[in-house]
């Protein structure tokens, strides 16, 4: 069933349901979304792009684990720490760089930026500056779903932060009293920004408070692809029967500070190497060579792979078109005499 | 011609509109079998059924991310928010998303949805239930911003809103909904974006928006005995302004009055003054330009105080009569 060989028959059921080329592709998409944030960060220190970015290192498995079951058709909302999800969705680096770079070359024409990045034609209606901004427009994208009798779902990507937010309530409120096909994805990182869980939640998961809105609520290890993708899995099935939306909580870490600004006063350098031990691509890297489904030489073949893409990306961004300044007001209409 | 109300006329774009495109859809609070608070969507759910007529939780933030959600893939849905305060409570719906998204991501997609506010004061409903807020959405580019003050042109107009691929806020003079006029039977639609001369006048212009046209078209009535010929032009858009028309009256009339119920200062009076102030329409001017808008205060409960607090038609005679005479 793949280049290696039979994989053991006791292997959870995410390595048995897809392909060897298909979980090495999801590797790929890990390495490129970390390589893809490193560039972007070398960049920024290198003075080549400006702005602000909000990375996402630490947590390429729920992203690529939350994406591995959907289809083109299929759309997400996602945040403003949002690369991994765009990459799962199956955005092109390049286009992303181009959009970094403020470029005419880039997703959004470089009027958006990091955390506007959008992928229409892959059904990525766009990450979002505002927390909880994502929330009520995945419910709306669903509810066009039902009523265009599409058996399709809406992914719904936010933190924990987020949950806190009024839009949070009323969003899962709605999507539930409507059955609607929406999958939320809460990436748990600990911190909204320097507040920890703790701080700004008396429950101890999100997922808990799946039940006020009468639907399921699941903890996954955001750091195990397969633990994500398999609570997911199941997740989008019950969305694309009709049966309404379900909360799964990933529970990840970021290790790199919030954004640009961030001074890493809130948290221990001991509980960052922790989770750094758990890194889910190492992690995903041990499994698939344990089941013999990816080599050594193929594991490194593929991060080469990824880190020749993401140059080529970077290099395609600095060549790209600057924007005409005589065209501010550009895309404010769809009829320009407005 | 037969006549309709300025809520019939509503009811009836909104059911012309779901009869030519199966994508448009109507959601709000109690707009299903309570027929709306002001009874616009009346017995259209019995017409076309809940899932195109939708009662939907008092979420207003909610609903304003689903409009656009659904807008995003592939609907044109028109919602009704109960009172335009409630605004306030869908802000970032409307302001960070609704009216940013298409800029946002290139032009690569299109928000065509309708937002509808019941506005205005005169109904007794105190400081909560009775603002005019349309200047602050007037604000944000990306929205579109009307304000019908015809039975007749909300039904143009609106069907001109659902047509458009832009959001469009349409603001409804809770007082005008009962109000009577001639309504074409087929759907037609009427420019976003174009100011009506509801009157033509030789002696000053103004500029009145919503329900004020009607109070300044009495004042021009009144005035007309007294030789004083007054144009009245209703804006009918807030976003995008139609300034010449306005430039045009001005440069005949020699005098400006913006009238409207919004709070006066930084309201849309401010913005039509300023852009004569920066036009041609400058040097023609024989007097100040006068505003006459709402109190600064909220909208007050006891009715004296509530018809103090907004443009009432002898405050209006009295401003336009010293403006022509010289007296300001």
């Amino acid at each position: 069933m793949n280049a290696v060989g039979k994989i053991k028959p006791n292997a959870r059921p995410f390595y048995q349901k897809y392909s060897a080329d298909q979980l090495k592709d999801a590797l790929r998409k890990m390495y490129l979304i970390r390589r893809f944030e490193e560039g972007a960060e070398e960049a920024y220190m290198r003075g080549l792009i400006h702005g602000t970015m909000h990375l996402s290192i630490g947590q390429e498995g729920s992203a690529v684990g939350a994406t591995m079951a959907l289809r083109n058709t299929d759309y997400i909302t996602s945040t403003h720490r949002g690369h991994g999800h765009c990459i799962g969705k199956g955005a092109e680096p390049k286009l992303m760089f181009a959009e970094f770079f403020g470029k005419e070359e880039g997703y959004c024409r470089g009027r958006g930026g990091s955390m506007h990045i959008a992928d229409v034609s892959t059904g990525n209606l766009g990450a979002n500056g505002i927390v909880g901004g994502g929330l009520p427009i995945a419910v709306g994208a669903a509810l066009a779903i039902k009523k265009q009798k599409r058996d399709d779902v809406a992914m719904c990507f936010f933190g924990d932060g987020a949950s806190n937010e009024g839009a949070f309530h009323e969003a899962l409120n709605m999507a539930a009293v409507w059955k609607l096909p929406v999958v939320f994805v809460c990436e748990n990182n600990k911190y909204g920004m320097s507040v920890s869980t703790e701080r700004s939640m008396a429950v101890a998961n999100v997922a808990d408070r799946a039940s006020a809105y009468g639907m399921p609520g699941v903890i996954t290890d955001g750091n195990s692809i397969a633990d994500v993708e398999e609570a997911i899995a199941e997740a989008i099935a019950r969305a694309r029967r009709g049966e309404g939306p379900t909360l799964v909580e990933c529970k990840t870490y970021r290790t790199r500070g919030h954004s640009r600004s961030d001074r890493n006063r809130y948290r221990t350098k001991e509980e960052i190497e922790e989770w750094k031990a758990r890194d889910p691509i190492p992690h995903f890297e041990a499994e698939l060579m344990a089941h013999g489904l990816a080599t050594e030489a193929e594991v490194i073949a593929i991060r080469k792979s990824a880190e020749a893409e993401i140059a080529a990306g970077i290099e395609f961004a600095r060549l790209g078109t600057d924007p005409n300044p005589n065209e501010v007001t550009r895309d404010v209409y769809s009829n320009e005499a407005a | 011609m037969r006549e309709l109300t300025y809520a019939q006329a509503i009811q009836e774009a909104l059911a012309q509109a779901m009869d030519a495109d199966p994508t448009v859809f109507l959601m709000g609070e109690d707009i299903g079998v309570y027929g709306g608070a002001f009874q616009v969507t009346g017995d259209l759910v019995h017409r076309y059924g809940e899932d195109r007529v939708m009662d939907a939780p008092i979420s207003e933030l909610g609903q304003a991310g689903v409009a656009v959600g659904a807008a995003l893939a592939g609907c044109r849905p028109v919602l009704e928010f109960q009172f335009s305060d409630f605004a306030t409570l869908a802000m970032e719906q409307i302001v960070n998303q609704a009216a940013k998204l298409r800029f946002m991501l290139g032009g690569k997609v299109n928000v065509p949805l309708v937002m509808r506010f019941p506005a205005g004061s005169g109904t007794g409903a105190a400081a909560q239930h009775s603002q005019s807020l349309e200047a602050w959405l007037a604000h944000v580019p990306g929205l579109k911003v009307i304000q019908p003050s015809t039975p007749a042109d909300v039904k143009g107009m609106l069907l001109a809103a659902i047509d458009d691929p832009d959001p469009v806020m349409v603001f409804e003079h809770k007082l005008l909904y009962k109000m009577k006029g001639e309504v074409p039977e087929e759907p037609y639609r009427i420019a976003i974006g174009k100011a009506h001369v509801a009157r033509e006048g030789r002696d000053v212009t103004v500029v009145a928006t919503s329900i004020m046209v009607h109070k300044s078209l009495e004042a021009a009535t009144i005035l007309d005995a007294e030789g004083i010929d007054v144009e009245v032009i209703d804006l009918r858009t807030l976003r995008p302004i139609d300034t010449a028309t306005i430039i045009d009256s001005v440069k005949k009339t020699s005098r400006l009055a913006c009238v409207y119920e919004g709070v006066k200062t930084l309201g849309i009076g401010a913005e039509i003054s300023a852009r004569i102030a920066e036009s041609e329409a400058f040097d023609y001017l024989d007097a100040p330009i006068l505003r006459l808008g709402g109190a600064e205060s909220p909208i007050p409960y006891n009715p004296e105080l509530e018809k103090a607090a907004v443009p009432q038609v002898p405050g209006i005679v009295e401003g336009l009569r010293n403006l022509v005479r010289g007296r300001m």
